[in-house]
Protein backbone atom coordinates (compact mmCIF):
# COMPACT_ATOMS: atom_id res chain seq x y z
CA UNK A 1 0.00 0.00 0.00
CA UNK A 2 1.68 3.33 -1.10
CA UNK A 3 2.12 6.85 1.65
CA UNK A 4 -1.06 7.68 -0.56
CA UNK A 5 -4.12 5.07 -0.10
CA UNK A 6 -2.75 4.91 3.55
CA UNK A 7 -3.20 8.56 3.82
CA UNK A 8 -6.66 8.06 2.38
CA UNK A 9 -7.11 5.36 4.83
CA UNK A 10 -6.58 7.40 7.82
CA UNK A 11 -8.64 10.37 6.40
CA UNK A 12 -11.16 7.95 6.27
CA UNK A 13 -11.52 6.46 9.75
CA UNK A 14 -11.44 10.36 11.17
CA UNK A 15 -14.28 11.17 8.94
CA UNK A 16 -16.20 8.01 9.50
CA UNK A 17 -15.67 6.93 5.50
CA UNK A 18 -18.26 8.91 4.74
CA UNK A 19 -19.72 9.69 0.71
CA UNK A 20 -16.00 10.33 -0.33
CA UNK A 21 -16.54 9.44 -3.56
CA UNK A 22 -13.21 7.71 -4.67
CA UNK A 23 -13.01 5.30 -1.64
CA UNK A 24 -12.92 2.24 -3.46
CA UNK A 25 -11.16 0.45 -0.75
CA UNK A 26 -11.81 0.70 2.71
CA UNK A 27 -9.15 -1.18 5.15
CA UNK A 28 -10.99 -2.32 8.25
CA UNK A 29 -10.25 -1.12 11.67
CA UNK A 30 -10.48 -4.41 13.46
CA UNK A 31 -8.24 -6.52 11.42
CA UNK A 32 -6.93 -4.14 8.81
CA UNK A 33 -7.87 -6.48 5.68
CA UNK A 34 -8.49 -4.13 2.73
CA UNK A 35 -12.65 -4.45 1.77
CA UNK A 36 -14.21 -3.28 -1.09
CA UNK A 37 -15.92 -0.29 -0.13
CA UNK A 38 -18.96 -1.33 -1.90
CA UNK A 39 -19.25 -5.14 -0.41
CA UNK A 40 -18.67 -3.66 2.92
CA UNK A 41 -20.88 -1.46 3.08
CA UNK A 42 -23.66 -4.10 1.24
CA UNK A 43 -22.52 -6.25 4.26
CA UNK A 44 -23.75 -3.37 6.62
CA UNK A 45 -20.58 -1.91 7.49
CA UNK A 46 -19.86 -5.17 9.27
CA UNK A 47 -16.26 -6.96 8.09
CA UNK A 48 -16.78 -10.37 7.04
CA UNK A 49 -12.81 -11.39 7.92
CA UNK A 50 -13.07 -10.66 11.83
CA UNK A 51 -17.10 -9.32 12.20
CA UNK A 52 -15.80 -5.75 13.16
CA UNK A 53 -19.06 -3.59 13.58
CA UNK A 54 -17.75 -0.33 12.00
CA UNK A 55 -19.51 2.82 12.68
CA UNK A 56 -22.70 4.06 10.86
CA UNK A 57 -24.42 7.02 10.63
CA UNK A 58 -27.79 8.31 10.72
CA UNK A 59 -28.76 7.79 6.87
CA UNK A 60 -27.82 3.60 6.94
CA UNK A 61 -29.44 3.43 10.46
CA UNK A 62 -32.34 3.95 9.38
CA UNK A 63 -32.16 2.41 6.25
CA UNK A 64 -31.39 -0.63 8.01
CA UNK A 65 -33.80 -0.62 10.80
CA UNK A 66 -36.84 0.49 9.26
CA UNK A 67 -39.16 -2.23 7.58
CA UNK A 68 -38.57 -1.60 3.92
CA UNK A 69 -35.72 1.12 4.49
CA UNK A 70 -39.21 3.36 4.33
CA UNK A 71 -39.43 6.26 6.55
CA UNK A 72 -40.00 9.59 7.19
CA UNK A 73 -37.41 12.40 8.90
CA UNK A 74 -38.95 14.22 12.23
CA UNK A 75 -37.73 17.57 11.70
CA UNK A 76 -35.49 18.94 14.79
CA UNK A 77 -34.83 22.46 15.73
CA UNK A 78 -31.92 24.18 15.03
CA UNK A 79 -30.63 25.52 18.47
CA UNK A 80 -29.24 28.68 19.47
CA UNK A 81 -25.35 28.37 18.59
CA UNK A 82 -22.80 28.75 20.85
CA UNK A 83 -24.77 30.18 24.14
CA UNK A 84 -21.30 30.45 26.35
CA UNK A 85 -19.21 31.97 22.96
CA UNK A 86 -17.23 28.99 23.67
CA UNK A 87 -13.27 29.37 22.23
CA UNK A 88 -10.68 27.00 22.60
CA UNK A 89 -8.29 26.09 19.59
CA UNK A 90 -10.80 27.42 17.28
CA UNK A 91 -14.10 29.16 17.79
CA UNK A 92 -17.38 26.61 18.00
CA UNK A 93 -19.55 28.44 16.06
CA UNK A 94 -16.89 27.18 13.40
CA UNK A 95 -16.54 23.37 14.66
CA UNK A 96 -20.23 23.42 14.49
CA UNK A 97 -20.46 24.78 10.83
CA UNK A 98 -18.05 21.96 9.46
CA UNK A 99 -19.67 19.08 11.32
CA UNK A 100 -22.85 20.52 9.54
CA UNK A 101 -21.26 20.93 6.27
CA UNK A 102 -19.66 17.36 6.82
CA UNK A 103 -22.35 15.11 7.97
CA UNK A 104 -25.31 17.35 6.41
CA UNK A 105 -27.17 16.85 10.30
CA UNK A 106 -28.53 19.72 12.21
CA UNK A 107 -26.92 18.30 15.08
CA UNK A 108 -25.70 15.06 16.36
CA UNK A 109 -28.86 13.25 16.60
CA UNK A 110 -31.21 12.69 13.77
CA UNK A 111 -34.71 11.40 14.08
CA UNK A 112 -36.84 9.49 11.65
CA UNK A 113 -40.43 7.64 12.12
CA UNK A 114 -41.76 4.55 10.39
CA UNK A 115 -42.18 0.71 11.15
CA UNK A 116 -39.99 -1.63 12.75
CA UNK A 117 -41.43 -5.26 12.42
CA UNK A 118 -44.55 -3.61 11.51
CA UNK A 119 -44.47 -1.57 14.84
CA UNK A 120 -44.97 2.24 13.91
CA UNK A 121 -41.75 3.00 15.90
CA UNK A 122 -39.75 6.56 16.43
CA UNK A 123 -35.81 6.01 15.97
CA UNK A 124 -33.12 8.49 17.14
CA UNK A 125 -29.71 8.08 15.90
CA UNK A 126 -26.98 9.62 17.24
CA UNK A 127 -24.02 10.50 14.55
CA UNK A 128 -20.13 9.89 16.01
CA UNK A 129 -19.47 11.72 13.24
CA UNK A 130 -20.64 15.07 14.16
CA UNK A 131 -18.39 16.28 16.73
CA UNK A 132 -17.92 12.74 18.93
CA UNK A 133 -21.88 12.78 18.48
CA UNK A 134 -21.50 14.50 21.76
CA UNK A 135 -24.30 16.00 23.69
CA UNK A 136 -25.53 19.63 24.19
CA UNK A 137 -28.41 21.61 23.82
CA UNK A 138 -29.68 20.37 20.33
CA UNK A 139 -29.04 16.98 21.43
CA UNK A 140 -31.19 17.35 24.58
CA UNK A 141 -33.37 19.03 22.30
CA UNK A 142 -34.33 16.21 19.19
CA UNK A 143 -34.55 13.69 22.10
CA UNK A 144 -37.15 15.75 23.72
CA UNK A 145 -38.73 15.79 20.71
CA UNK A 146 -38.49 12.30 19.75
CA UNK A 147 -40.11 11.40 23.39
CA UNK A 148 -42.71 13.76 22.77
CA UNK A 149 -43.97 12.24 19.25
CA UNK A 150 -43.41 8.52 20.70
CA UNK A 151 -46.02 9.84 23.20
CA UNK A 152 -48.38 12.01 21.24
CA UNK A 153 -48.52 8.66 19.26
CA UNK A 154 -48.26 5.83 21.18
CA UNK A 155 -45.00 4.80 19.39
CA UNK A 156 -41.61 2.79 20.78
CA UNK A 157 -39.05 5.16 21.08
CA UNK A 158 -35.97 3.46 19.57
CA UNK A 159 -32.57 5.02 20.78
CA UNK A 160 -29.52 4.48 18.74
CA UNK A 161 -26.03 5.90 21.09
CA UNK A 162 -23.22 6.78 19.88
CA UNK A 163 -21.51 9.58 21.63
CA UNK A 164 -17.73 10.97 23.31
CA UNK A 165 -19.91 12.48 25.94
CA UNK A 166 -20.81 16.07 26.79
CA UNK A 167 -20.04 18.84 24.19
CA UNK A 168 -17.52 20.71 26.60
CA UNK A 169 -18.65 23.85 24.28
CA UNK A 170 -21.84 24.56 26.16
CA UNK A 171 -19.95 24.13 29.43
CA UNK A 172 -22.81 23.65 32.22
CA UNK A 173 -25.42 23.36 29.71
CA UNK A 174 -23.99 20.10 28.20
CA UNK A 175 -24.55 18.63 31.37
CA UNK A 176 -27.80 19.33 32.21
CA UNK A 177 -28.97 17.51 29.21
CA UNK A 178 -28.25 14.56 31.74
CA UNK A 179 -31.61 15.65 33.61
CA UNK A 180 -33.47 17.40 30.83
CA UNK A 181 -33.72 13.94 28.67
CA UNK A 182 -33.80 11.78 31.87
CA UNK A 183 -36.95 13.88 32.46
CA UNK A 184 -38.56 12.82 28.75
CA UNK A 185 -37.34 8.95 29.94
CA UNK A 186 -39.91 9.18 33.13
CA UNK A 187 -42.27 10.33 30.83
CA UNK A 188 -42.37 7.48 28.59
CA UNK A 189 -42.00 5.01 31.38
CA UNK A 190 -44.83 6.44 33.16
CA UNK A 191 -47.00 6.33 30.08
CA UNK A 192 -46.05 2.51 29.36
CA UNK A 193 -44.16 3.56 26.13
CA UNK A 194 -41.47 1.25 25.62
CA UNK A 195 -38.12 2.86 25.19
CA UNK A 196 -35.18 0.36 24.00
CA UNK A 197 -31.53 1.52 23.63
CA UNK A 198 -29.41 0.38 21.20
CA UNK A 199 -26.04 1.15 22.50
CA UNK A 200 -23.14 1.47 19.93
CA UNK A 201 -19.20 2.34 19.59
CA UNK A 202 -18.42 4.12 21.26
CA UNK A 203 -21.41 5.31 24.06
CA UNK A 204 -19.08 7.36 27.17
CA UNK A 205 -19.45 10.13 29.30
CA UNK A 206 -22.45 11.73 30.10
CA UNK A 207 -24.74 10.14 27.69
CA UNK A 208 -23.63 6.69 29.12
CA UNK A 209 -24.88 8.11 32.39
CA UNK A 210 -28.22 9.62 31.76
CA UNK A 211 -30.07 8.19 28.74
CA UNK A 212 -28.16 5.70 27.57
CA UNK A 213 -28.38 3.19 30.59
CA UNK A 214 -31.94 4.03 31.46
CA UNK A 215 -33.98 2.13 28.73
CA UNK A 216 -36.68 -0.85 29.37
CA UNK A 217 -34.29 -3.29 27.48
CA UNK A 218 -30.61 -2.77 26.46
CA UNK A 219 -29.29 -3.73 23.36
CA UNK A 220 -25.63 -3.41 22.20
CA UNK A 221 -23.77 -3.82 18.86
CA UNK A 222 -20.18 -6.29 19.03
CA UNK A 223 -17.46 -5.06 20.27
CA UNK A 224 -18.79 -1.29 21.56
CA UNK A 225 -16.74 0.15 23.43
CA UNK A 226 -19.07 1.14 26.14
CA UNK A 227 -18.55 3.19 29.87
CA UNK A 228 -18.36 5.91 31.33
CA UNK A 229 -15.17 7.23 32.51
CA UNK A 230 -12.16 7.00 29.11
CA UNK A 231 -9.90 4.47 29.39
CA UNK A 232 -6.97 7.29 29.38
CA UNK A 233 -8.69 8.75 32.41
CA UNK A 234 -8.76 5.32 34.20
CA UNK A 235 -5.01 4.47 33.72
CA UNK A 236 -4.12 7.63 34.71
CA UNK A 237 -5.82 7.47 37.97
CA UNK A 238 -5.15 3.80 38.60
CA UNK A 239 -1.88 3.97 37.09
CA UNK A 240 -2.26 -0.13 36.07
CA UNK A 241 -2.82 -1.74 32.64
CA UNK A 242 -7.15 -2.34 31.84
CA UNK A 243 -8.39 -5.43 31.58
CA UNK A 244 -8.78 -7.14 27.90
CA UNK A 245 -12.04 -6.44 26.46
CA UNK A 246 -12.62 -3.58 29.20
CA UNK A 247 -16.03 -1.42 28.52
CA UNK A 248 -16.55 -3.82 25.59
CA UNK A 249 -19.84 -4.55 24.76
CA UNK A 250 -19.48 -8.44 25.69
CA UNK A 251 -17.91 -7.14 29.26
CA UNK A 252 -20.98 -5.06 29.95
CA UNK A 253 -23.33 -8.07 28.76
CA UNK A 254 -21.31 -9.89 31.70
CA UNK A 255 -21.66 -7.59 34.21
CA UNK A 256 -24.85 -7.07 33.36
CA UNK A 257 -25.75 -3.61 32.20
CA UNK A 258 -26.93 -4.89 29.02
CA UNK A 259 -29.59 -7.60 27.92
CA UNK A 260 -28.29 -9.02 24.76
CA UNK A 261 -25.48 -7.90 22.22
CA UNK A 262 -26.84 -8.34 18.80
CA UNK A 263 -25.18 -8.35 15.53
CA UNK A 264 -25.99 -5.50 13.15
CA UNK A 265 -27.02 -8.60 10.47
CA UNK A 266 -30.08 -9.63 13.31
CA UNK A 267 -30.44 -5.78 14.76
CA UNK A 268 -33.67 -5.07 12.98
CA UNK A 269 -35.25 -8.35 13.13
CA UNK A 270 -34.59 -8.47 16.86
CA UNK A 271 -36.14 -5.04 17.43
CA UNK A 272 -39.10 -5.80 15.67
CA UNK A 273 -39.46 -9.35 17.60
CA UNK A 274 -39.10 -7.10 20.84
CA UNK A 275 -41.29 -4.16 20.44
CA UNK A 276 -43.82 -6.41 19.32
CA UNK A 277 -43.70 -7.96 22.51
CA UNK A 278 -43.67 -4.40 24.19
CA UNK A 279 -46.85 -4.11 22.84
CA UNK A 280 -48.47 -7.02 22.58
CA UNK A 281 -48.65 -6.84 18.79
CA UNK A 282 -49.47 -9.99 17.18
CA UNK A 283 -46.98 -12.14 15.32
CA UNK A 284 -46.41 -11.03 11.03
CA UNK A 285 -48.26 -13.63 9.31
CA UNK B 1 -2.89 27.90 60.40
CA UNK B 2 -4.52 29.15 57.77
CA UNK B 3 -3.56 28.15 54.38
CA UNK B 4 -2.60 31.01 51.40
CA UNK B 5 -3.61 30.69 47.76
CA UNK B 6 -0.85 31.33 45.24
CA UNK B 7 -2.91 34.58 44.52
CA UNK B 8 -3.13 35.69 48.04
CA UNK B 9 0.78 35.97 48.57
CA UNK B 10 0.59 39.68 49.09
CA UNK B 11 -2.39 39.31 51.93
CA UNK B 12 -0.11 36.59 53.71
CA UNK B 13 2.78 39.01 53.66
CA UNK B 14 1.01 41.28 55.57
CA UNK B 15 -0.74 39.18 58.00
CA UNK B 16 2.43 37.25 58.72
CA UNK B 17 4.10 41.55 59.51
CA UNK B 18 0.99 41.84 61.17
CA UNK B 19 1.56 38.86 63.46
CA UNK B 20 5.63 39.91 64.08
CA UNK B 21 4.65 43.51 65.10
CA UNK B 22 1.94 42.05 67.35
CA UNK B 23 4.74 40.57 68.90
CA UNK B 24 6.83 42.86 69.29
CA UNK B 25 4.45 44.79 70.95
CA UNK B 26 4.10 47.62 68.26
CA UNK B 27 -0.23 47.14 68.32
CA UNK B 28 -0.92 50.19 66.34
CA UNK B 29 1.11 48.89 63.43
CA UNK B 30 -0.15 45.63 63.99
CA UNK B 31 -3.81 46.97 63.66
CA UNK B 32 -2.78 48.81 60.33
CA UNK B 33 -1.48 46.05 58.92
CA UNK B 34 -4.27 43.89 59.58
CA UNK B 35 -6.65 46.26 58.24
CA UNK B 36 -4.79 46.52 54.74
CA UNK B 37 -4.71 42.91 55.05
CA UNK B 38 -8.24 42.77 55.37
CA UNK B 39 -9.00 45.79 52.89
CA UNK B 40 -6.39 43.51 50.33
CA UNK B 41 -8.57 40.31 50.91
CA UNK B 42 -11.62 42.21 50.17
CA UNK B 43 -10.85 43.72 46.85
CA UNK B 44 -9.27 40.36 45.55
CA UNK B 45 -12.37 38.07 46.44
CA UNK B 46 -14.72 41.26 44.88
CA UNK B 47 -13.16 39.99 41.39
CA UNK B 48 -11.98 36.37 41.19
CA UNK B 49 -11.21 34.92 38.12
CA UNK B 50 -12.52 31.65 37.30
CA UNK B 51 -9.27 30.11 37.81
CA UNK B 52 -8.90 31.48 41.24
CA UNK B 53 -12.61 30.93 42.28
CA UNK B 54 -11.61 26.79 41.27
CA UNK B 55 -8.63 27.02 44.19
CA UNK B 56 -10.75 28.66 46.36
CA UNK B 57 -13.66 26.17 45.70
CA UNK B 58 -11.05 23.40 46.70
CA UNK B 59 -9.56 24.67 49.94
CA UNK B 60 -8.86 21.91 51.78
CA UNK B 61 -10.05 24.19 55.00
CA UNK B 62 -13.47 24.89 52.62
CA UNK B 63 -16.40 23.86 55.34
CA UNK B 64 -17.19 20.06 54.45
CA UNK B 65 -19.83 18.15 55.00
CA UNK B 66 -18.98 17.10 57.90
CA UNK B 67 -19.10 20.84 59.07
CA UNK B 68 -22.43 21.45 57.89
CA UNK B 69 -23.94 18.04 59.86
CA UNK B 70 -22.79 19.87 62.83
CA UNK B 71 -23.43 23.28 62.20
CA UNK B 72 -26.48 23.39 61.15
CA UNK B 73 -28.24 20.07 62.18
CA UNK B 74 -29.26 18.12 65.53
CA UNK B 75 -30.09 14.86 66.53
CA UNK B 76 -27.96 13.86 62.67
CA UNK B 77 -28.03 9.71 62.32
CA UNK B 78 -25.78 8.29 59.68
CA UNK B 79 -27.45 5.41 57.36
CA UNK B 80 -24.89 3.46 55.77
CA UNK B 81 -25.18 1.30 52.66
CA UNK B 82 -26.79 0.50 48.90
CA UNK B 83 -28.06 -2.86 50.37
CA UNK B 84 -26.75 -3.88 47.04
CA UNK B 85 -22.99 -4.33 47.49
CA UNK B 86 -21.36 -1.97 50.03
CA UNK B 87 -21.15 1.45 52.01
CA UNK B 88 -19.42 4.08 50.07
CA UNK B 89 -17.72 6.95 52.44
CA UNK B 90 -17.59 9.11 49.36
CA UNK B 91 -21.05 10.03 49.40
CA UNK B 92 -22.59 10.01 53.35
CA UNK B 93 -26.55 10.65 54.26
CA UNK B 94 -28.18 10.73 57.31
CA UNK B 95 -31.55 11.20 58.73
CA UNK B 96 -31.27 15.18 60.98
CA UNK B 97 -33.19 17.49 61.83
CA UNK B 98 -33.09 21.14 60.53
CA UNK B 99 -35.24 24.21 62.11
CA UNK B 100 -36.38 21.50 64.35
CA UNK B 101 -37.82 19.34 61.24
CA UNK B 102 -36.77 16.08 59.82
CA UNK B 103 -34.97 15.70 56.41
CA UNK B 104 -32.84 13.24 54.83
CA UNK B 105 -29.45 15.14 53.91
CA UNK B 106 -26.72 13.33 51.54
CA UNK B 107 -23.70 14.61 50.62
CA UNK B 108 -19.82 13.67 49.25
CA UNK B 109 -17.49 13.57 51.65
CA UNK B 110 -13.49 14.76 50.49
CA UNK B 111 -12.25 14.42 53.86
CA UNK B 112 -9.97 16.26 56.20
CA UNK B 113 -6.60 14.76 56.45
CA UNK B 114 -4.59 12.63 54.47
CA UNK B 115 -6.01 9.21 55.92
CA UNK B 116 -10.01 10.30 55.68
CA UNK B 117 -8.74 11.54 52.32
CA UNK B 118 -8.18 8.20 51.55
CA UNK B 119 -11.07 6.64 52.85
CA UNK B 120 -13.99 8.66 51.15
CA UNK B 121 -11.85 8.48 48.71
CA UNK B 122 -11.21 12.46 47.92
CA UNK B 123 -15.09 12.80 47.41
CA UNK B 124 -15.08 10.10 44.30
CA UNK B 125 -18.16 8.46 44.90
CA UNK B 126 -18.48 4.85 43.06
CA UNK B 127 -21.57 3.05 42.13
CA UNK B 128 -22.83 2.53 45.40
CA UNK B 129 -22.86 5.94 47.31
CA UNK B 130 -25.09 7.06 44.37
CA UNK B 131 -27.00 3.79 44.82
CA UNK B 132 -26.90 4.63 48.81
CA UNK B 133 -28.43 8.09 47.28
CA UNK B 134 -31.25 6.30 45.52
CA UNK B 135 -32.36 4.63 48.57
CA UNK B 136 -31.79 7.48 50.90
CA UNK B 137 -34.16 9.77 48.72
CA UNK B 138 -36.99 6.72 48.28
CA UNK B 139 -36.90 6.53 51.98
CA UNK B 140 -37.47 10.77 52.28
CA UNK B 141 -40.16 9.83 49.73
CA UNK B 142 -41.80 6.83 51.56
CA UNK B 143 -41.52 9.52 55.22
CA UNK B 144 -42.65 12.87 53.58
CA UNK B 145 -39.23 14.50 54.45
CA UNK B 146 -37.36 17.35 52.74
CA UNK B 147 -34.29 16.22 51.09
CA UNK B 148 -31.38 18.68 51.55
CA UNK B 149 -27.92 17.28 49.48
CA UNK B 150 -24.61 19.16 49.72
CA UNK B 151 -22.20 18.84 46.52
CA UNK B 152 -18.70 18.71 46.73
CA UNK B 153 -16.81 16.03 44.15
CA UNK B 154 -14.07 16.59 41.35
CA UNK B 155 -16.23 13.71 39.89
CA UNK B 156 -17.69 10.56 39.89
CA UNK B 157 -14.95 7.85 40.54
CA UNK B 158 -12.81 6.79 37.43
CA UNK B 159 -11.70 3.39 38.11
CA UNK B 160 -12.03 -0.26 36.97
CA UNK B 161 -13.94 -1.66 39.93
CA UNK B 162 -16.41 1.55 39.10
CA UNK B 163 -17.27 0.41 35.79
CA UNK B 164 -17.55 -2.83 36.50
CA UNK B 165 -20.83 -2.37 38.86
CA UNK B 166 -22.18 0.25 36.79
CA UNK B 167 -21.32 3.66 37.75
CA UNK B 168 -23.27 5.16 34.28
CA UNK B 169 -26.22 3.36 35.51
CA UNK B 170 -25.93 4.63 39.07
CA UNK B 171 -25.43 7.69 37.92
CA UNK B 172 -28.22 7.99 35.25
CA UNK B 173 -30.62 5.85 38.39
CA UNK B 174 -30.01 8.45 40.68
CA UNK B 175 -31.01 11.89 38.75
CA UNK B 176 -34.02 9.77 37.34
CA UNK B 177 -34.68 9.38 41.38
CA UNK B 178 -34.15 13.03 41.85
CA UNK B 179 -36.34 13.48 39.23
CA UNK B 180 -38.98 11.00 40.61
CA UNK B 181 -39.42 12.01 44.05
CA UNK B 182 -42.79 13.91 45.81
CA UNK B 183 -40.96 15.75 48.32
CA UNK B 184 -38.90 19.21 48.39
CA UNK B 185 -35.23 18.23 47.03
CA UNK B 186 -32.76 21.53 47.30
CA UNK B 187 -29.14 21.24 46.28
CA UNK B 188 -26.71 23.73 47.38
CA UNK B 189 -23.01 23.02 45.66
CA UNK B 190 -20.79 23.93 48.58
CA UNK B 191 -17.35 23.61 46.49
CA UNK B 192 -16.81 21.20 43.59
CA UNK B 193 -19.94 20.36 41.48
CA UNK B 194 -17.98 17.74 39.11
CA UNK B 195 -19.82 16.39 36.18
CA UNK B 196 -22.02 13.77 36.00
CA UNK B 197 -21.39 13.01 39.56
CA UNK B 198 -22.53 16.24 40.72
CA UNK B 199 -25.84 16.45 38.26
CA UNK B 200 -26.73 13.36 40.11
CA UNK B 201 -27.50 14.66 43.81
CA UNK B 202 -27.90 17.76 42.07
CA UNK B 203 -31.05 17.92 39.99
CA UNK B 204 -33.59 19.58 42.80
CA UNK B 205 -36.43 21.96 43.13
CA UNK B 206 -34.32 24.40 44.09
CA UNK B 207 -30.09 24.72 43.60
CA UNK B 208 -28.15 27.31 45.30
CA UNK B 209 -24.44 28.14 45.30
CA UNK B 210 -21.61 29.20 47.33
CA UNK B 211 -20.36 32.34 45.59
CA UNK B 212 -16.92 30.69 45.19
CA UNK B 213 -17.88 27.33 44.38
CA UNK B 214 -17.94 25.74 40.60
CA UNK B 215 -20.11 23.97 38.68
CA UNK B 216 -19.03 22.23 35.15
CA UNK B 217 -19.48 19.32 33.02
CA UNK B 218 -15.83 18.48 33.27
CA UNK B 219 -13.02 19.58 35.66
CA UNK B 220 -10.71 22.94 33.94
CA UNK B 221 -7.90 20.21 33.57
CA UNK B 222 -9.85 17.62 31.38
CA UNK B 223 -11.54 20.43 29.21
CA UNK B 224 -7.63 22.23 29.03
CA UNK B 225 -6.44 18.61 28.14
CA UNK B 226 -8.82 17.57 25.63
CA UNK B 227 -9.49 21.12 23.61
CA UNK B 228 -6.03 22.61 24.57
CA UNK B 229 -4.01 19.56 24.58
CA UNK B 230 -2.04 20.42 27.09
CA UNK B 231 -1.21 18.16 29.81
CA UNK B 232 -1.86 18.75 33.77
CA UNK B 233 0.45 21.43 36.08
CA UNK B 234 2.69 23.86 34.67
CA UNK B 235 1.96 25.44 31.14
CA UNK B 236 -2.20 23.92 31.61
CA UNK B 237 -4.50 25.95 29.81
CA UNK B 238 -7.16 25.24 32.77
CA UNK B 239 -7.43 29.05 33.86
CA UNK B 240 -8.41 29.42 30.14
CA UNK B 241 -10.95 26.27 30.33
CA UNK B 242 -12.60 27.53 33.26
CA UNK B 243 -13.18 31.25 31.40
CA UNK B 244 -14.44 29.67 28.57
CA UNK B 245 -16.83 26.97 30.43
CA UNK B 246 -18.74 29.60 32.53
CA UNK B 247 -18.10 27.40 36.02
CA UNK B 248 -19.18 30.80 38.38
CA UNK B 249 -22.26 31.35 40.38
CA UNK B 250 -22.31 34.06 38.78
CA UNK B 251 -22.59 32.78 35.38
CA UNK B 252 -24.64 29.44 36.10
CA UNK B 253 -27.43 32.05 37.94
CA UNK B 254 -27.57 33.93 34.65
CA UNK B 255 -27.64 30.95 32.44
CA UNK B 256 -30.78 29.79 34.85
CA UNK B 257 -28.98 26.48 35.72
CA UNK B 258 -28.96 27.91 39.32
CA UNK B 259 -31.33 29.74 41.61
CA UNK B 260 -29.59 31.38 44.32
CA UNK B 261 -26.38 32.32 45.39
CA UNK B 262 -25.48 32.17 49.16
CA UNK B 263 -22.43 34.68 49.61
CA UNK B 264 -19.54 33.86 51.45
CA UNK B 265 -17.40 36.21 54.06
CA UNK B 266 -14.93 38.14 53.26
CA UNK B 267 -12.05 35.98 51.85
CA UNK B 268 -13.84 32.64 51.04
CA UNK B 269 -15.85 30.24 53.34
CA UNK B 270 -12.91 28.61 54.64
CA UNK B 271 -12.08 32.23 56.64
CA UNK B 272 -15.52 31.94 58.58
CA UNK B 273 -17.34 29.01 58.90
CA UNK B 274 -19.62 30.19 61.37
CA UNK B 275 -20.96 33.02 59.36
CA UNK B 276 -20.81 30.54 56.49
CA UNK B 277 -23.22 28.29 58.90
CA UNK B 278 -25.70 31.14 59.25
CA UNK B 279 -26.31 32.40 56.14
CA UNK B 280 -26.57 28.89 54.65
CA UNK B 281 -28.93 28.57 57.25
CA UNK B 282 -31.14 31.07 55.92
CA UNK B 283 -30.81 30.37 52.70
CA UNK B 284 -31.94 26.99 53.42
CA UNK B 285 -35.05 27.48 55.82
CA UNK B 286 -36.51 29.79 52.83
CA UNK B 287 -35.83 27.82 50.45
CA UNK B 288 -37.70 24.78 52.44
CA UNK B 289 -40.37 27.08 53.76
CA UNK B 290 -41.34 27.93 49.90
CA UNK B 291 -41.65 24.30 48.90
CA UNK B 292 -43.45 22.65 51.69
CA UNK B 293 -46.35 24.11 51.49
CA UNK B 294 -46.87 22.30 47.77
CA UNK B 295 -48.36 19.09 47.00
CA UNK B 296 -45.91 16.00 46.01
CA UNK B 297 -47.40 16.15 42.68
CA UNK B 298 -46.83 19.95 42.09
CA UNK B 299 -43.67 19.32 43.48
CA UNK B 300 -42.36 16.66 41.03
CA UNK B 301 -43.95 18.47 38.01
CA UNK B 302 -42.34 22.06 39.03
CA UNK B 303 -39.18 20.11 39.29
CA UNK B 304 -39.16 18.21 35.74
CA UNK B 305 -40.30 21.58 34.17
CA UNK B 306 -37.54 23.70 35.73
CA UNK B 307 -34.94 20.35 33.84
CA UNK B 308 -36.92 20.20 30.46
CA UNK B 309 -36.26 23.71 30.35
CA UNK B 310 -32.44 23.88 30.69
CA UNK B 311 -30.79 25.21 27.39
CA UNK B 312 -34.17 25.15 25.41
CA UNK B 313 -35.37 28.19 23.11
Amino acid sequence: MSWLTRGRARIQQILGRRDVPDNLWTKCRGCGTMLYTKEFEANLSVCPACGHHERIGPAARFALLFDGAVFERIPVEMPADDPLKFRDLKRYPERLKAARAATGEADALALAKGTIGTVPSVVGVQDFAFLGGSMGVGVGAAFVRAAEVALAERRPFVMVTAAGGARMQEGILSLMQMPRTTVMVARLKEAGVPYVVVLTDPTTGGVTASYAMLGDVHIAEPGALIGFAGARVIESTIREKLPEGFQRAEYLLAHGMVDMVVRRHELAATLGRLLRHLTRTPEPA
Amino acid sequence: MSTYLEFEAGVAALETSAARAEGEGRAAEAAELRERATRQLKDLYARLTPWQRTLVARHPARPHIPHYLAGLFTEVMPLAGDRLYGEDPAIVGALARFEGQSVVVIGHAKGEDTESRLRHNFGMARPEGYRKAQRLMQLADRFGLPVITFVDTPGAFPGVDAEERGQAEAIARTTETCLAIGVPLVALIVGEGGSGGAVAIAAGNRVLMLEHSIYSVISPEGCASILWRTPAGRGSKAPEAAEAMKVTAADLLRLGVIDRIVYEPVGGAHRDHALTMTRVRTALAEELAALEAQPRAALREARREKFLKMGAL
